[in-house]
């Protein structure tokens, strides 16, 4: 059978040398949600550029069943929605339902289905009520939860969001997980916010220096003091794991 | 200028409201090319294309005090510039106490106001009955150069953003006792334009990746048509009824 993401031997380096993957292996099965955690400058964004096409390295990357840098970007575009950290970057229409709109019908989608998607994404975040919203009138909370509906609206089988809870305020927070939480997709969160990851992946991978150096269940990875410590990451004080775990 | 005040005002359920941007494109865009057309010694042509616009805005129920908010933000540039011509222009002239005004460029003078008035009052009329992305719909539709429309659609996106950045980075330097007193120390608001220029340089590369990775190929879909209805058809002739005969008998 084959995986949503199947990573073999991947490899990026920038042009001014730096390298921003060295060799990552990484297998993600159908369904699985998946917390890639990792320091400043690990190469999370650049694993995540490549999982669509708009970075290439070498070695082997099969997405969604699509062996990325053959065949059709188009149709690999479909089946994996990125989500950017700024949601200003994400969202450039002037409203709210057109930026929904945007990917599908880049898509070829008819209109009417285009309609439906763009009700249907919108209501999957809890934003029907801004659809003929500005995006700048928006909170960051909301401009985040549609960004995620822009890329729920072309029906991506895969879903890879980086750093979905930054700067959000913990009510904004926890909606947002709620949202996430509702979303039956196979899922890749790029993070550095440990408690979220617990609360909503029941595997992790830490990325570090471009290689996963590990691999496992959440709450274990989140156990392993030394571990996180090696690689510049921290739970915060008084954090309960146990109680984190996704239901 | 302040940003909130621009966008729709007014009762967005009125009949101008609806009607199809590209109507109101092309009639007020017309309203405009009537006035500019017309020689001072047809000044009633004027009055008429003051009074079919002061009744567009009574219909939409935009006020005056709206009107005239927006008008000052346009207005002062192009009559400053008039201003000047009285007292430019030679041949016969007024005298008014210590100046001499020539004739010839007193009526240049309102000629121009008159001209810059009716135009900037269509301008205004436009904007306060149709959300700006309508605009750029309809110009799009009317065939207006596309890249004009997409750069103006970004700007419209993100003049807003950078706006928020600037003032952020404003707020940044007061905080921290900035004053200026003299031009020596604008060396720092240099700065702070090049580290806007900068960020929404890379803010520019960053939204073009996200467009990529939702299949952007060049061309900027759009989801809702335009539909041009009976009402729009109606307003243009109405327009061209009350307007182009008066033009044509003041020639």
């Amino acid at each position: 059978m084959s995986c949503a993401i199947d990573a073999r031997g991947l490899r990026h380096r920038y042009p001014n040398g730096v390298a921003g993957l060295d060799g990552v292996d990484l297998q993600v099965a159908h369904g699985e949600r998946v917390a890639v955690l990792g320091p400043n400058g690990a190469g999370k964004t650049t694993l995540m550029l490549h999982l669509n096409g708009l970075l290439t390295g070498e070695g082997e990357l099969e997405v969604a069943g699509i062996r990325v840098g053959e065949g059709d970007v188009r149709e690999l575009r479909a089946a994996v929605g990125l989500v950017f950290q700024d949601p200003d970057d994400q969202l450039f229409m002037p409203t709210v339902g057109d930026d929904v709109a945007f990917g599908p019908l880049n898509l070829g989608v008819p209109r009417e289905a285009v309609h439906e998607r763009v009700a249907a994404a919108l209501a999957a975040v809890r934003m029907e009520h801004v659809r003929q919203r500005a995006p700048h009138q928006l909170s960051l909370g909301q401009r985040r939860r549609v960004s995620i509906a822009t890329v729920l609206a072309m029906r991506p089988r895969l879903l890879v969001l980086d750093e979905p809870s930054a700067n959000l305020d913990p009510r904004a927070r926890r909606e947002l997980l709620e949202v996430l939480d509702a979303i039956d997709r196979t899922m890749l969160v790029v993070t550095h916010d440990l408690p979220f990851a617990a609360q909503l992946c029941e595997r992790a991978v830490v990325l570090s220096a471009g290689r996963i150096v590990a691999d496992g269940p959440c709450a274990e990875i989140l156990h392993d003091e030394r571990l996180l410590a090696e690689h510049d990451l921290e739970l915060p004080a008084g954090f309960d794991l146990a109680a984190a775990a996704p239901a | 200028m302040s940003l909130d005040r621009a966008g729709v005002a007014g009762d967005p359920a009125s009949p101008i409201h609806r009607l199809d941007p590209r109507a109101k494109i092309v009639g007020l865009a017309g309203v405009t090319l009537v006035a500019v057309s017309t020689p001072l010694r047809a000044w009633p042509a004027f009055v008429a294309c003051a009074l079919v616009l002061a009744a567009i805005a009574a219909i939409a129920r935009i006020g005056i005090a709206t009107i005239w908010t927006r008008l000052r933000a346009i207005l002062p540039l192009v009559v400053f510039v008039a201003a000047f011509v009285p007292f430019a222009r030679g041949g016969p002239a007024v005298e008014i106490g210590p100046l001499s005004l020539s004739e010839a460029g007193l009526a240049t003078f309102a000629l121009v106001t008159a001209k810059a008035t009716i135009g900037a009052l269509g301008a205004v009329l436009l904007g306060a009955t149709t959300p700006f992305p309508e605009v750029l719909h309809g110009l799009e539709r009317l065939r207006a150069p596309r890249l004009l429309t997409v750069i103006a659609g970004f700007m419209y996106r993100y003049v807003f953003v950078i706006a928020d950045e600037a003032r952020r980075m404003r707020s940044a330097l007061a905080a921290r006792a900035y004053r200026p007193r003299h031009l020596g120390q604008a060396a720092a608001l240099g700065r702070l334009v090049t580290g806007l220029f900068l960020r929404s340089y890379e803010r520019g590369e960053r939204v073009y990746l996200a467009m990529v990775a939702r299949g952007y190929a060049g061309a900027m879909p759009r989801l809702r048509a335009l539909a041009f209805r009976p009402a729009d058809t109606a307003f243009l002739a109405a327009l061209a009824l009350t307007l182009v005969p008066l033009r044509v008998l003041a020639a």
